[in-house]
């Protein structure tokens, strides 16, 4: 008989190691990723009169009842609605990013009974859409910047790298955080608790130099999204571009949070089947 | 590696599974709460039952082979699949499989409602591994195969459940895969397109493909099968020409009744 060649071989007992794997794996359904985010962007907004422009207005609507709540507060002049705005954007694509990987890992399980599909696929797409959120929020950032005064420096262009890194960390922390989930489903309530807590602990409505002291300075120093979200500020809203030891602490985070979430979650992999 | 091309997996095997067991730790008593969970766990006193749903299976399947697998309701079929499909990895035991594999199980999955025909044809081919140039190839094929002439372009949730059906079909079975896992012989809408779907079926089986299909209907693995193995409560009982596996299964019917 004619035997007929198959191309590909799958061997559980000759296997990579599943953070390889799962990187081939990825590679291997790459337009799977184009695929999720345009369906994220396109439904998401489908039924919407403004649609995609939501992402501009959602930043723009915060700034504005932040601003006009704290800005008596906070002694800033007139550009405190562009630090705000600056700060808000970043952490906005981290929060979003990190709680909808979330929802795609408990809510996505269905599919997963289904079909094999590399579950990274679909946190990677999470954190695409939201970068492609953060950069529709570009405009309305860049025109608050012009408005107050602020002006568009030089030193934008060290934005796609301040971009990149925090993605980076925003792609391995949602990767830890889907493991856990999986595990403990009583984190997806308790996350955006941590979630608020966080953003109130992280210099984003209010200047650095307010919590500089507490703990003597290490309840910044050890917050990651400190030292990230400044590295998005210097460059946007101060027109600073980060010493040397700032580019290399944050990406020292990112690299090492991605790294960690990587091997972590792909190595829990195999048990996910059995909890979710 | 096989050195060895007598045993396999060599080179005419398309799924061998090796010693394969799927064990699920069931809780063997209520636990209340987060702190009854963190003092038993501290003191080891959680107890958990082991639920075999796949115990030590073993078997081969080779390339062009249309192999049945039959069994009572929940002795492990679709667990099996699963396996196979690599959605669940199992406990102990190696899998072994050459070629892709396209689950023909679930129809459509991962449609969306908001959008369109063409984008949930794009959408449903990458969620089953497919590119998408080897999508752009297919396109006008699955369109028309799936009769829904111009609602391509509008939106699915206002398609009726047979153009969704068919459209789901139509995807699915656009390429013909190295390894098909079917769970019942799979044909949707109405007589007429069922016979499309008879006749996509037959050409997909006559490709080269290597079929598993599940199923506890005697008759349909009877008239469609080489061979075949019987499984029950998550062990194989047998495995072997068609003729013996539907004798064995009609007599652990017949005990079940019976005891």
């Amino acid at each position: 008989m004619n035997i007929p060649q198959y191309k590909e071989i799958y061997d559980s007992a000759n296997s990579p190691g599943p953070a390889v794997e799962e990187i081939k794996a990825v590679l291997r359904n790459k337009d799977l990723m184009a695929q999720l985010i345009k369906r994220d962007l396109v439904t998401r907004y489908k039924r919407s009169v403004l649609g995609v422009f939501w992402s501009m207005l959602n930043p723009l609507g915060t700034m504005i009842i932040l601003s006009l709540v704290f800005s008596r507060m906070f002694d800033m002049r007139g550009v405190y609605p562009a630090y705000i705005l600056t700060n808000y954007v970043a952490w906005n694509f981290f929060s979003q990013s990190t709680q909808f990987s979330l929802n795609t890992t408990l809510w996505g399980s269905d599919l997963f009974h289904k079909i094999y599909i590399p579950r990274t696929s679909f946190i990677l797409s999470t954190v695409g859409t939201g970068m492609l959120n953060l950069t529709f929020a570009l405009v309305p950032l860049f025109l608050i910047l012009l408005i107050t005064g602020v002006s568009i420096h030089l030193t934008i262009l060290f934005l796609p790298l301040a971009v990149l890194i925090l993605a980076a960390f925003a792609l391995g922390f949602s990767l830890l955080l889907s493991t856990l989930v999986v595990f403990f489903p009583d984190v997806n309530e308790f996350y955006p608790v941590l979630l608020t807590a966080w953003m109130y602990l992280t210099p984003i409505i209010y200047p650095e130099t307010m919590i500089s002291d507490v703990l003597n300075g290490w309840l910044l120093r050890l917050n990651p999204l400190y030292h990230l979200i400044k590295i998005f500020r210097l460059v946007v809203f101060e027109g600073v571009v980060p010493s040397g030891m700032e580019w290399l602490v944050a990406v020292i985070i990112a690299v090492i949070t991605l790294t960690a979430g990587w091997v972590v979650f792909t190595s829990s992999n195999k048990r996910f089947g059995y909890y979710v | 590696m096989s050195k060895d091309q007598s045993l396999p997996p060599n080179q005419s095997t398309a799924v061998f599974l090796d010693g394969v067991s799927v064990i699920y730790r069931v809780p063997m008593e209520k636990i209340a709460s987060i702190k009854e969970f963190a003092i038993k766990k501290v003191m080891n006193k959680l107890k958990y039952r082991q639920f075999h749903a796949l115990n030590n299976i073993q078997v081969t399947v080779n390339k062009g082979e249309i192999f049945g697998i039959i069994g009572r309701n929940g002795a492990g079929k679709s667990t099996l699949l699963k396996v196979i499909s690599r959605v669940l990895y199992p406990t102990n035991g190696r899998v072994w499989i050459n070629g892709t594999v396209a689950p023909l199980l679930e129809l459509g999955a991962g449609f969306h409602p908001e959008l369109t025909g063409m984008e949930n044809i794009y959408l449903n081919g990458t969620l089953l591994g497919h590119s998408r140039k080897e999508i752009d190839q297919k396109r006008d094929e699955i369109i028309a195969f799936s009769e829904v002439g111009d609602f391509i372009h509008a939106p699915l949730r206002t398609y009726s459940s047979g153009m969704n059906a068919r459209l789901g079909f139509s995807i699915a079975t656009a390429w013909s895969p190295d390894i098909l896992l079917l769970d019942e012989v799979l044909s949707v809408g109405d007589t007429a397109f069922r016979e499309k779907c008879q006749k996509r079926m037959q050409e997909i089986m006559h490709s080269g493909s290597t079929i598993l299909l599940v199923s506890h209907d005697i008759d349909i693995i009877k008239s469609t099968c080489d061979r075949a193995m019987l499984l029950d409560h998550g062990q194989v009982v047998s495995v072997g020409a068609i003729e013996n596996i539907t004798a064995d299964y009609k007599n652990l019917l017949d005990k079940g009744e019976t005891g």
